[in-house]
């Protein structure tokens, strides 16, 4: 479970101070989808970096379970992230020289896996989005829509307790962006996880069981 | 993981690997080949010094020349005096003829009690002392005279009477004289671990023996021997006295000739010179390399008057294009070698910064996936070490391949100790024929031949320290790039990384 209290963040832009989060209180309890939405600059990204354990804010307490992330060092921010979220991003942000498999596996080298079970693992993963059969192709030979299945893969194959969306589906056609949709919400229902998207697409966060509407900084929450 | 990704990266990035490794592998070629050919020209230098000095020297105690004063006449041999009943007359003509054993031209004597000085000094394994001289012969042929009477040697010819002269080597009453000298060398025959004697080779007969020591037999270096057409056997005439020719040796260096054209024990050196109890140098051997700048600090103390020249003193007094060689590979080479390296090692770090900054996004993924710092500067720096590696074998192949260029080339080099080293050699070694001091001398100028000259053939050797340069500024510059990639890899943070390319 997510709690935020009191959470702002401030950026300094040339001489300017830009407030991306002002005041956040939320909590996000275990196992449930939650959409964020709002205008560009709004501060959704920024919000999804603190619940990723990726940026500490400038004032306020990031929880989640019993691990307080505001106030970790980064080695310790690193553990969290490799063994309890997982990430997938708008633009798939695989590595474009290793293939789907390897792709898959990077996530398990922090973890300190042995290579014929990172393997297996991996071969898994990517059998679970319906890539098996793609595991030897770079990013490169894949579609946009088998790109984030790759990436999809990456973040789940850690089986972590929290996926992280950022416009997961912002880069795919409509029929795409659906099969994805699709897959994000039966994994979500299958392993229970906590699952945060950030989304402009209305559709798409028509899906979750919550919607928050991010905007100027200030989290409202959406009916 | 760390290989295949290391594997996967490079060749999906073949052209900056491609660019850093002829980078690496041109600057590492040419710092092997100016190491090998710099050791070829010190082992030149080594050669040309060793064939003067001997095996084993590294250090000889000399003192320097003093400048003779108003009107005084440098060291010589001296004005040839003849008595009126010299010289060998057959009627016709007289022919008279006159050795002179002196010290060299340039060479300055001093006690022999100095070698004992020298032994005593801490750090020393060996000393022997030499002297080195020039020995002049005055030859001529002159027309016969009649003292007091009419005649054409002296006296007034009656004024009424025309006798044409008659006589002499014209047979008009002429006369013809010749000067002929060689380098002599006298050394301790006990003595030969240490000195210009121990690079030397036996070529016939025998070398000198402690039981010579005051016997008239003397050693010829068999160039000269063979110019003066003297073998094993004959006499040859040193400062008067016939010496029993008892051996020939060569230098152990190719193409050097061994520091003079003769050489006799020392005591009848000094007695035959009138230079009893002088020496013009001492060779000294040190116990170790450790202890060779003591030593030689400890004999500047000790001997105040002396000059104590070290190994590296000498190789400075290398002249020729052995020197210009020398000069040439420490100067431009090792500064073309120093410029290429730190082209080759920007280059590898601009690749591998520039790398990074491309990869921005890649990196700043892996830290949100949970990947640590140590782990991905562990990666760049793995990426830039392979690179250098690659670059250095290829450098170690391009590097081997130039030296045995140079030693398929095989350039010789000329190089003199003899010219700077008045004291030990009196003007160096005469050449074949007999030619004297170089630099002239009280006859006016000898033949300006290759008096201490050495022809040496450059060899670049191929040895363990030039291939472990290779493999180390490989290693080294591979780990340069690397840690400062890494570094920068490392300072990225995850929310920024992933911010930029939102």
């Amino acid at each position: 479970m997510y709690t935020l209290e009191n959470v702002s963040k401030t950026y300094a832009q040339s001489k300017r101070t830009v407030t991306a989060l002002k005041d956040v209180s939320l909590t996000i309890p275990s196992g449930q989808l939650v959409a964020i939405q709002g205008p560009t600059g709004g501060g959704k990204s920024t919000l999804l970096q603190m619940l990723g354990a990726l940026d500490r804010p400038s004032a306020g307490r990031v929880s989640l379970g019993d691990a307080e992330l505001s106030h970790l060092p980064d080695s310790k921010l690193g553990t969290i992230r490799a063994e309890q979220i997982g990430f997938v991003f708008q633009g798939f942000n695989l590595i474009p020289t290793l293939t789907a498999q390897e792709n898959v596996e990077t996530a398990l080298e922090p973890l300190g896996v042995a290579g014929d079970e990172r393997r297996r693992r991996a071969l898994e993963a990517l059998a679970s989005v319906g890539l098996a059969d793609r595991a030897g192709h770079v990013p490169g030979e894949l579609s946009g829509g088998q790109q984030q299945r790759v990436a999809i893969a990456r973040a789940l194959v850690k089986e972590p307790e929290v996926l992280l969306a950022d416009e997961p589906t912002g880069n795919l056609d409509e029929g795409t962006r659906d099969e994805i949709m699709d897959l994000l919400e039966g994994l979500w229902r299958d392993r229970g996880l906590t699952l945060v998207i950030v989304t402009h697409d209305s559709a798409v966060a028509k899906r979750a069981e919550r919607r928050l509407h991010l905007k100027n900084g200030t989290v409202t929450e959406k009916s | 993981m760390f290989f295949t990704y290391l594997r996967r990266e490079l060749a999906g990035r073949r052209r900056q690997t491609t660019i850093v490794a002829i980078g690496m592998a041109l600057a590492i070629a040419l710092v092997m080949i100016v190491n090998a050919v710099s050791t070829g020209v010190k082992n030149a230098q080594a050669s040309v010094l060793e064939s003067v000095y001997g095996i084993g020297t590294d250090l000889t105690v000399s003192q320097d020349p003093a400048p003779p004063g108003e009107g005084e006449l440098g060291p010589g041999p001296g004005r040839f005096e003849f008595g009126a009943d010299e010289g060998t007359s057959n009627g016709d003509s007289t022919e008279i003829s006159q050795s002179r054993l002196t010290a060299g031209f340039g060479s300055t004597t001093f006690d022999a009690s100095a070698l004992d000085t020298v032994t005593d000094v801490d750090g020393v394994a060996a000393a022997s002392a030499a002297l080195a001289l020039t020995n002049t012969t005055f030859s001529g042929e002159l027309p016969p005279f009649v003292q007091g009477g009419a005649g054409p040697g002296e006296g007034q010819p009656p004024a009424d009477v025309e006798q044409p002269p008659t006589g002499g080597f014209d047979g008009a009453g002429g006369s013809a004289f010749d000067v002929d000298s060689f380098t002599v060398l006298g050394i301790d025959p006990a003595g030969a671990a240490v000195g210009p004697l121990s690079a030397v080779e036996l070529s016939d007969g025998r070398g000198l023996e402690a039981s010579d020591d005051g016997t008239a037999v003397a050693v010829l270096d068999a160039s000269y021997a063979t110019s003066a057409e003297l073998a094993v056997g004959d006499t040859i005439d040193v400062g008067g006295t016939p010496f029993e020719v008892v051996g020939t040796v060569t230098s152990t260096s190719a193409d050097a000739a061994t520091a003079a054209n003769v050489y006799i024990p020392l005591g009848l050196a000094q007695e035959l010179s009138g230079l009893e109890g002088q020496v013009s140098d001492i060779s000294v051997q040190a116990t170790s390399a450790d202890v060779i700048d003591q030593v030689e600090s400890d004999l500047e103390a000790a001997l105040p008057d002396a000059t104590v020249s070290t190994q590296s003193d000498l190789a400075a007094s290398v002249s020729g294009s052995l020197a210009t060689a020398s000069s040439l590979i420490s100067n431009l080479g090792l500064w073309l070698s120093v410029a290429v390296l730190a082209a080759a090692f920007l280059i590898a770090i601009l690749f591998t910064i520039q790398g990074v900054t491309r990869r921005t996004r890649e990196f700043g993924t892996l830290k949100a996936i949970g990947w640590s710092n140590r782990r991905i500067t562990g990666q760049v720096a793995g990426e830039s070490l392979v690179q250098g590696l690659i670059g250095g074998a290829a450098g170690l192949v391009l590097g081997l391949v130039g030296i045995w260029i140079v030693n398929l080339m095989s350039p010789t080099l000329g190089g003199s100790a003899g010219q700077t080293l008045p004291d030990v050699l009196a003007g160096g070694p005469a050449g074949p024929g007999g030619a004297g001091p170089g630099g002239g001398g009280p006859f006016g100028a000898m033949v300006p031949d290759a008096a201490g000259t050495a022809e040496v053939t450059l060899n670049a050797p191929i040895t363990v320290s030039v291939i472990a340069i290779a493999i180390g500024l490989a290693v080294l510059g591979g780990l340069l790039a690397g840690a400062i990639g890494g570094w920068r890899a490392a300072r990225l943070r995850p929310a920024e990384a992933l911010r930029s390319v939102a």
